[in-house]
């Protein structure tokens, strides 16, 4: 497991892994004990970015902390378990059946096995509150639509690569649909306003209505 | 309480204050004033903490009026502004006598007016900030004529008496930025990084508070790849796949696709908030 430290300006430093599965765990572990000054701790795809406020966190003191959290801690997963949320969904997506097509298999299949897999919400990006979504148990790569739409609603349930995600609010997007939900995904009122914030876990639920 | 109601909010008339660091992880950009130094004097100037919200003004025809007697500054672009119907020089505290209306002309000079009012713009926070998010659509909505704004109570801190600081106007000419290195510059060909520095660049029409696109040379991509969505910072220069550079700023996507080959130094970035379309850029290495 390698771990590259890049340059992002004078107030951050952008932590590059070799995998998904290594920022998610390094991630635990820098998150479980953040220095003071320690202002964004933003998980990405294959990195992680650490900004300080320079004043009271040096940069280099930056990089030292990321460099001491050891490999095996950061190769397990941290001992916590985040909190669960269940998200109820009524699958009638515009693009379920074309998804299920595409990777051969019945629509039934394709939501069943969505439900059946406990997934872990691994950054957040595009949007406030735009969670992606892996799990270790999903088998399937769904590829993007052609041409992104130029509106989809807010609670639209969808795929794209290995991620799954909820549109919190109506916006362009390319994913494919396979449905919908009501659940709150972002209140900037709320104490924790992004129901997909990192690191939480997630079920979805068909919520039986059409 | 005292309040300022808008007259004419001009093009676009935001409420801003130094934006909320802090959310990037849940999708939310710190926003804020983009020049945040002329935020932070205009704040001093009327006795303010520099973090007060006030308004960013894009390049004037906004006027408001005063119910109370009240403390006001201008800073950032230069252009008239009067008080009351005489004139207000720029960077100077004046004194909003009750029923007075503020007018603040087009601006001749820079393209973002910061105004303070003392006891700072009292709107509702969102997210532990007053500043509006263009992209995200969090904060105050964009200012619209008739809006009535809320003005907090003054401050402990008196307007201090030597009001101007060394005010300089922003620059018409040729600007000069000042660029820190990047978390891809390995992925472009050695003389795309030559050109960077090299080019003079123009600032083109297509700039908001989301970023600011350049028109100059394509820069080139060594590596071909996609790069998996990364977290950026205020600043980064993203290249498209068109090797067309974009400055990121306050209101940018938090992660974006395309690699950083360098990011603005954060002294120059509130320079970045004063450029016209057309105006010539050029860099340097910080």
């Amino acid at each position: 497991m390698s771990r590259r430290l890049l340059p992002s300006g004078d107030a951050a430093l952008l932590v590059e892994c070799d995998s998904l599965d290594e920022v998610l765990a390094l991630h635990d572990a820098l998150a479980a004990e953040p220095p003071a000054g320690l202002v964004e701790l933003v998980p990405a795809a294959r990195t992680i970015l650490v900004a300080v406020d320079p004043d009271r966190l040096p940069l280099e003191s930056a990089a030292t902390w990321v460099r001491r959290i050891p490999a095996e801690a950061a190769a397990r997963r941290s001992g916590h378990v985040a909190e669960e949320v269940t998200v109820d969904v009524v699958y009638d997506g515009d693009d379920l059946a074309s998804a299920a097509a595409l990777l051969g298999v019945s629509t039934e299949a394709l939501v069943a096995r969505h439900q059946a897999v406990e997934w872990r919400v691994a950054f957040i990006g595009f949007a406030p509150g735009f969670g992606y979504l892996v799990s270790d148990d999903w088998p399937f790569e769904v590829p993007r639509l052609d041409a992104p739409r130029p509106r989809v609603p807010s609670g639209a349930v969808a795929l794209a690569g290995a991620f799954a995600g909820v549109y919190p609010r109506q916006s362009p997007g390319g994913w494919r649909l396979i449905g919908r939900t009501d659940a709150p995904l972002w209140d900037p009122a709320a104490a924790s306003p992004a129901l997909f914030a990192p690191g939480r876990r997630v079920r979805f639920r068909d919520s039986g209505r059409s | 309480m005292s309040r300022l109601t808008v007259e004419a909010p001009g093009a676009l008339a935001l409420v801003e204050d130094l934006g909320r660091p802090g959310l990037a992880h849940l999708g939310v950009a710190r926003s804020g004033a983009l020049d945040r130094a002329a935020l932070a004097l205009a704040n001093r100037l009327v006795g303010n903490p520099d973090g007060a919200a006030g308004l960013e003004i894009l390049m004037g025809g906004f006027h408001a009026r005063f119910d109370e007697e009240t403390w006001v500054a201008v800073t950032g672009a230069w252009g008239r502004v009067t008080l009351a119907g005489r004139p207000l020089a720029p960077y100077t505290a004046g004194r909003a006598v009750a029923g007075a209306v503020l007018e603040i002309g087009p601006a001749e000079r820079g393209a973002r007016y910061l105004l303070a009012v003392r006891g700072g713009v009292d709107e509702p926070a969102e997210l532990g900030s007053r500043s509006r998010d263009t992209l995200s659509a969090i904060g105050p909505a964009p200012l619209a004529t008739g809006r009535v704004l809320e003005i907090g109570a003054a401050p402990a801190a008196s307007v201090p008496l030597l009001d101007r600081e060394a005010a300089f106007p922003p620059p018409t000419g040729a600007v000069t930025l000042s660029l820190l290195p990047g978390p891809r510059t390995d992925w472009f060909t050695d003389a795309a990084r030559t050109a960077l520095f090299d080019a003079t660049w123009r600032f083109s029409e297509q700039a908001d508070r989301v970023g600011a696109r350049l028109v100059g040379p394509a820069l080139e991509r060594r590596v071909a790849g996609e790069l998996a969505s990364e977290a950026t910072v205020p600043g980064s220069i993203q290249v498209a796949g068109d090797g067309r550079p974009t400055i990121l700023l306050a209101d940018r996507p938090v992660t974006g696709g395309y690699p950083v080959i360098a990011i603005v130094a954060p002294a120059s970035l509130d320079a970045v908030a004063q450029l016209r379309p057309g105006q010539e850029v050029r860099f340097r290495h910080a």
